[in-house]
């Protein structure tokens, strides 16, 4: 979690090269120094290989589709043919839907537990909702298909289609399983992620800020909404990014509601498919090798997507504790 | 801490006592490994608990699904491999060409798709035609209340729901069981859609697992979905009887389903043959073999002693216990004909 001190900057050690391996090494610093940057090394070598891995036995896949594969929208294990469009773009739906349910849940929460509640009461709420993202995923499954999926069918989905069935994305049939399901089950997931980084974000706005807003004669509300948070979005961007990271990502708990089925349809309530779903679904039983080689080049394509959104999520967490420090 | 005398420390003690302890079984059993096949694990698990004390071997099996199984005997990480599909000559030219010799297949049990529904206002069986299964899943056949259901099913009040397709969404021997089923009695099926553990399902929603398709067919009405007997008939789920080759509604059962297998006109030296569509009275047509994938050669002794010496005692003795947990067991002919394909194995 965000922190507000700064880590003592080891610098490295400035001796002359002649001198010898041992004598460099005698100084604790130097110790230090040589261990923590094994550890880092080590660590960016298991990405790098992890990619290679990928890479390499996506190979065939690449050579017989080519780019195609990416728009492409047959998937027929048995016929040989493969495209990872529907995957891709279950995917992106699933995860923008639960983000556009949870980014103003998430942020209006760590807004409360911050600047509204009082201290006792935050700190109990924040252990409970950073509780949440300790449950397995399977458990947010389960939850879905016997408590979530009823619900939605019975309460949720007919008002919406009365009101809203002229908009294309209410449309169709609705059998439970479906985008919207695993999008709601996937904000569930996330909203911790993003409270809990965006209350520390919110609470590391020095308390001066709000005492020079408050003595302007601004409210308690305008100094939040005005200055506060202003101060602290780069961090509850940050937090959303994180957030999306893991909403991508998420396997059991969207396998076990959203339908498997390779569709590309406007409509939420259509049955749908993920790139993590069709892998934990397929890859145990799949034989031959182009098979193989197509679930793993779905791999490095969520993959590539996750650690691009990760790395800027960090950057900008980054920059925001940097500068209060 | 007691010490009883110098040395000999209740530490020491425990040390002493556990690898004595660990010692003692090493001392004289053989231990094998195996991978593949869910649908078979819980008859596996029991006959390799139960032919421990027998043959003195432990068994180590791991049900990480046919095509792991598969993969493991042909690379040749584990000592025999489980697969609930017949290997394809693709695979089985692979395990030559690796190993110089074939890999040999073992029936050991017989399991069976079954339909299973939820459809409003209907509480008794449904019976079901290939063609009204096939143009089901196909997506041609889309309400309860269509023809080719009504008319096997006189006296039952159908009503007009729209069909929900249930599948299961990962890969596996019960879709590969039922899509070879539908692929011979449905042309069209086998060419738009073929067979395989995992296809291109042209209509329906995939649940993970049987019980995924379970609660998925529970949940939402008017759904039709397939499961495992075994699952069936252990979660006490109301299936329909599917019309055989000989014109008659079977339901599925152990004897229906033994029968199929007893059916099969010839019976291929390698045992790779599918009786799905089984001629014969009494046959439930969406039945399948599993099989035990054992390489032809072993050339470690003790190994070879003990697979085969488990092998022959799964397919005589063995059976008596498949029936509890509801598997069907081989008909004894083709037990017969399994024992001389075991002695082939050097």
């Amino acid at each position: 979690m965000a922190t507000t001190t700064c880590a003592p900057n080891i610098p490295a050690p400035r001796r002359p090269l002649a001198g010898g391996l041992y004598k460099r090494l005698r100084g604790g610093d130097e110790v230090a120094y040589l261990v923590t940057l094994i550890c880092a090394t080590t660590i960016l070598l298991i990405v790098g290989l992890l990619v290679v891995e990928l890479w390499s036995n996506s190979r065939l896949t690449i050579h017989t589709f080519g780019w195609h594969f990416l728009t492409s929208s047959t998937w027929d294990p048995n016929g040989g043919k493969f495209g990872a469009l529907p995957f891709i773009y279950g995917t992106c739906v699933t995860s923008a839907l639960a983000l556009l349910i949870a980014v103003p849940l998430g942020v209006a929460a760590s807004i409360f537990l911050a600047e509204m509640a009082p201290p006792s009461l935050s700190n109990l709420l924040t252990f409970l909702i950073e509780l949440l993202a300790a449950v397995p995923s399977v458990i947010y499954g389960l939850i879905g298909i016997f408590i979530l999926v009823p619900f939605i069918r019975d309460y949720l989905v007919p008002p919406l289609t009365k009101s809203f069935g002229f908009l294309p994305i209410f449309q169709g049939d609705f059998y439970g399983v479906s985008f919207l399901s695993a999008g709601l089950v996937l904000s569930v997931m996330v909203v911790p992620f993003i409270v809990s980084v965006s209350r520390e974000v919110l609470l590391a706005v020095p308390v001066e800020q709000r005492e020079a807003a408050l003595a302007l004669g601004a409210t308690k509300w305008e100094t939040t909404w005005q200055i506060v948070v202003p101060n602290a979005s780069t961090g509850i961007i940050g937090s959303v990014f994180l957030a999306l990271a893991r909403a991508l990502g998420e396997t059991m708990a969207v396998t076990m509601v959203i339908g498997n089925t390779p569709k590309i349809t406007a409509s939420l309530l259509s049955p749908g498919y993920s790139i993590a779903a069709v892998i934990a679904n397929e890859f145990a039983e799949a034989s031959g090798n182009l098979y193989i080689s197509s679930l793993i080049f779905l791999g490095l394509v969520l993959f590539g997507l996750t650690i691009i959104i990760n790395a800027i999520a960090r950057i900008m967490v980054l920059t925001t504790t940097r500068r209060r420090a | 801490m007691l010490t009883l005398s110098r040395g000999f420390t209740p530490r020491a003690a425990t040390i002493a006592a556990f690898f004595l302890a660990a010692g003692l079984p090493l001392a004289a059993q053989t231990s094998l490994t195996g991978a593949g096949a869910t649908f078979p694990a819980p008859i596996y698990q029991k006959w390799f608990n139960n032919y421990q004390s027998v043959g003195n071997v432990q068994i180590n099996y791991q049900p990480n699904g046919s095509g792991g199984g598969i993969k493991a005997v042909t690379e040749g990480t584990v000592d025999f491999g489980a697969s609930d599909m017949p290997l394809t000559d693709d695979q089985l030219k692979g395990f030559k060409d690796k190993h110089g010799f074939r890999v040999l297949l073992f029936p050991t049990v017989i399991g069976a798709d079954v339909p299973t529904y939820n459809v409003p206002g209907v509480t008794q069986e449904l019976n079901f035609t290939p063609e009204a299964l096939a143009g089901i899943f196909l997506g041609k056949i889309t309400t309860w209340n269509d023809p080719a259901i009504a008319r096997a099913n006189p006296g039952v009040k159908l009503p007009g729901d729209k069909i929900v397709v249930v599948h299961r969404s990962e890969g596996s021997g019960t879709t590969f069981c039922w899509t070879d089923y539908l692929s011979k009695v449905s042309p069209e099926w086998k060419s738009k859609v073929g067979k395989n553990v995992s296809v291109n399902w042209p209509t329906g929603i995939g649940g993970k697992g049987n019980d995924g398709v379970a609660g998925l067919i529970k949940q939402q009405k008017g759904a039709l979905g397939y499961v495992e007997l075994v699952y069936a008939v252990q979660s006490h789920l109301p299936y329909g009887k599917v019309k055989n080759q000989g014109g008659q509604f079977v339901k599925a059962d152990l004897q229906s389903v033994t029968a199929a297998a007893a059916s099969v006109k010839a019976m291929p030296a390698d045992f790779r043959v599918s009786i799905t569509d089984a001629p014969g009275a009494g046959a439930y047509p969406i039945s399948t073999f599993t099989w035990l994938l054992v390489p032809e050669k072993i050339s470690d002794d003790a190994k070879r002693k003990a697979i085969t010496g488990f092998l022959k005692w799964a397919i005589t003795t063995g059976q008596g216990s498949v029936e509890k947990l509801d598997y069907a067991k081989l008909p004894r002919a083709v037990a017969a004909k399994e024992e001389q394909q075991i002695a082939e194995i050097k």
